[in-house]
């Protein structure tokens, strides 16, 4: 292939484009709500400005954010997310694995109803699943048809996380679908061959091999997670609340623009942070293996 | 034979589909052997060898290995062990780690798995790289490491799937007499699956050859050359001139034939022939001469030299004879001057010992 140096103004004019949008759109937006994360609301006439700010002169947004109250939202969406992350990983592996191994007639079909949920807006479906879960609900209906005991799991911590799972199963099935697809089957042949079960062979072989899909799997399920606040505000309600929604609060209701900046920066490094020890923790479990 | 020890009876495979990969096949393979299972692609050789493995199961019919049916044994539990056509190192493991995986999965004591492990890298000349990742290695590397790996487990056969295919010309003929020496310092049955002829000819000490999931003939390679049983083998182990003949009638072990293009003949054989049948000449067993060959029983024709392929130690020659019949001649290149000799469009003579034709009806 032609090296790009030779073709330099070429390549300069195509990226263009995409680095102006990325630019405008992106880090000058972001670079602003930083900004405004350590500012605070002008006082214009005795009034509270709505759109003057004094710049770069506080940083009690971060001293409030900090706060136990804002803490216990954010360890909320840290641990929900995990758990969700965790749930839709254990059902996934599996669905990814049925539809690897189906005929090639119907993975086509699997892999459609799969995605077929992304159709459908959002908040459609999360009202829809509102009617599943209530008292009344269908979970309910069928559970009284079976005479099994009734549950009451709206507005609580498990609705929000089966939503949450509901939502982003997809996310964490098609990265695992295209890592199991690619996975050269004879690997796990020669694993029996030489002598390994089948449980043996899917922890030395199957998982290894297929890590880079379950990594991304998990980035994919957990960060959105983190930030979600549709599924924990319709399904949890106000007692449910997770840093997403607190943010989305500040801008919105309380419209307060430096407080909500500060909680979502505080966000953005617990996503940092999080990804870092992921980072750590699969170096350290490369060092073993080798 | 003493006790064979792989012992395949009446096998059957139907692929979900319908498709009949291997057809009611049936092989003994003795102790110590190196056997070939030769065919063009499809012909169901691997799905064979995959069925030996255990990683495919018959349809119908039974595999037996060291004496005992191997129908409820599943693949890791065999004492068989296999090269796969793609090698299929892990690429996740280093070189040490491959060639003692299945010690390990197997719960061999950690210093024994090394002894052995260090054993089969020196057997395949690859202690200097233990350490290495596959990604780091060349094709024929990775190769010497599936053999180790597959060799360690020290099993009663040894099943290779195409294993020189992969490998460029001159790794390949490197790697044909390694596996000879190994098989014969080892001493473990070598079952190879390969559609390269040359392959199965020189290594094996017995080849299967198939065609359509069926077995056409077992024999020694010699046997296979000299000797082919059906058109198909004659006609896929080397070259050869299938020419159609008409059987007139046959007196004991001798056949009267009007053969295409060389007229009234008498060729031998031990078969009961229908009124149809097939004479095979492989092209080194013509000779061609200027003027009319003498000899009371020899089989002659006139020819007109159609085309001529100079090959350095050989050329070949394309001759037409009656009938529309042409016959492919190899001729040695015994002189330095004058290179075969022959000229398109020159008449001669084309003529064969009938000894050296065969009659085949299948």
């Amino acid at each position: 292939m032609d090296n790009w140096k030779d073709f330099r103004k070429v390549f300069f004019t195509l990226m263009t484009p995409g680095t102006f949008w990325m630019l405008f759109f992106f880090v000058v937006p972001m670079g602003f709500l930083f900004v405004l994360s350590f500012s605070s609301k002008a006082i214009v006439n005795g009034e509270t400005s709505i759109l003057d700010y004094n710049y770069f002169s506080t940083i009690t947004n971060y001293v409030d954010a900090a706060g136990s109250s804002y803490l216990v939202l954010l360890g909320r969406a840290v641990l929900w997310s995990a758990i969700a992350t965790v749930v839709s990983l254990l059902l996934a592996y599996p669905l990814a694995f049925a539809v690897c191994f189906s005929s090639p007639k119907w993975r086509p079909i699997l892999l459609l109803l799969l995605i077929l949920p992304f159709w459908i807006n959002l908040l459609i479906r999360t009202y829809a699943l509102i009617q599943v879960m209530r008292t009344n609900g269908f979970l309910n209906q069928a559970l009284g048809f079976f005479h099994l005991p009734q549950t009451d799991i709206l507005f609580g911590t498990s609705a929000v996380i089966m939503g949450l799972v509901y939502v982003y199963l997809p996310f964490m099935v098609l990265p695992l679908y295209s890592t199991i697809e690619k996975l050269d089957k004879s690997y796990l042949e020669a694993s029996l061959d030489l002598g390994a079960s089948q449980p043996r062979t899917f922890w030395s072989v199957t998982l290894p091999l297929t890590m880079p899909g379950v990594i991304t799997g998990i980035i994919l399920v957990f960060i959105p997670c983190l930030g979600s606040f549709l599924t924990s505000d319709l399904l949890g309600g106000p007692n449910n609340w997770m840093i997403g929604n607190a943010i989305q609060n500040q801008f919105g209701e309380a419209n307060n623009w430096p407080f909500g900046a500060a909680l979502s920066f505080i966000l953005m490094y617990a996503t940092f942070f999080v990804l870092f020890v992921r980072a750590m923790l699969t170096r350290r479990s490369k060092g073993v293996d080798a | 034979m003493t006790e064979p020890i792989v012992s395949i009876r009446n096998v059957s495979k139907r692929f979900s589909g319908g498709v009949m990969a291997v057809d009611n096949v049936s092989i003994d393979i003795a102790q110590n052997e190196f056997f070939a299972l030769l065919g063009p692609s499809g012909c169901g050789k691997t799905t064979l060898l995959r069925m030996i493995s255990g990683l495919d199961s018959p349809t119908q019919g039974q595999i037996m290995i060291g004496g005992e049916d191997m129908a409820f044994t599943p693949p890791n539990l065999r004492p068989t062990n296999m090269v796969f056509q793609s090698y299929a190192v892990f690429p996740h493991m280093t070189v040490m780690d491959n060639v003692s995986y299945g010690l390990r999965v197997t719960g061999v004591a950690a210093d024994e798995a090394k002894r052995r492990t260090l054993e089969a890298l020196e057997m395949v000349k690859l202690e200097h790289l233990a350490e290495r990742k596959p990604d780091q290695m060349s094709g024929g590397q990775r190769q010497r490491v599936a053999l180790a790996r597959a060799l360690v487990k020290r099993p009663k056969v040894l099943l290779l799937d195409e294993p020189l295919s992969a490998l460029d010309a001159k790794l390949r003929d490197g790697m044909r007499l390694e596996l000879t020496r190994l098989q014969e310092t080892v001493g473990i049955t070598f079952i190879i699956v390969t559609h390269d002829q040359d392959e199965a000819l020189s290594m094996a000490t017995r080849i299967a050859v198939m065609d359509k999931g069926a077995v056409q003939q077992i024999a020694t390679p010699a046997e296979l050359y000299e000797q082919p049983r059906t058109r198909f083998v004659a006609d896929f182990i080397g070259k050869v001139n299938l020419i159609e003949a008409a059987v007139l009638g046959q007196k004991g072990k001798t056949a009267n034939c009007m053969a295409v293009g060389l007229g009234k003949i008498a060729v031998g054989t031990d078969k009961t022939c229908g009124d149809k049948a097939t004479i095979a000449i492989r092209p080194e067993k013509l000779k061609l001469s200027t003027a009319e060959p003498k000899g009371p029983s020899l089989i002659k024709a006139k020819a007109t030299i159609r085309d001529v392929a100079y090959y350095g130690d050989t050329s070949h020659v394309v001759a037409d004879i009656a009938d529309g019949q042409h016959l492919d001649i190899n001729v040695q290149n015994n002189s330095r001057v004058g290179g075969s000799g022959f000229d398109r469009g020159q008449k001669l003579w084309v003529s064969f010992d009938p000894q050296d034709a065969l009659l085949l009806t299948e």
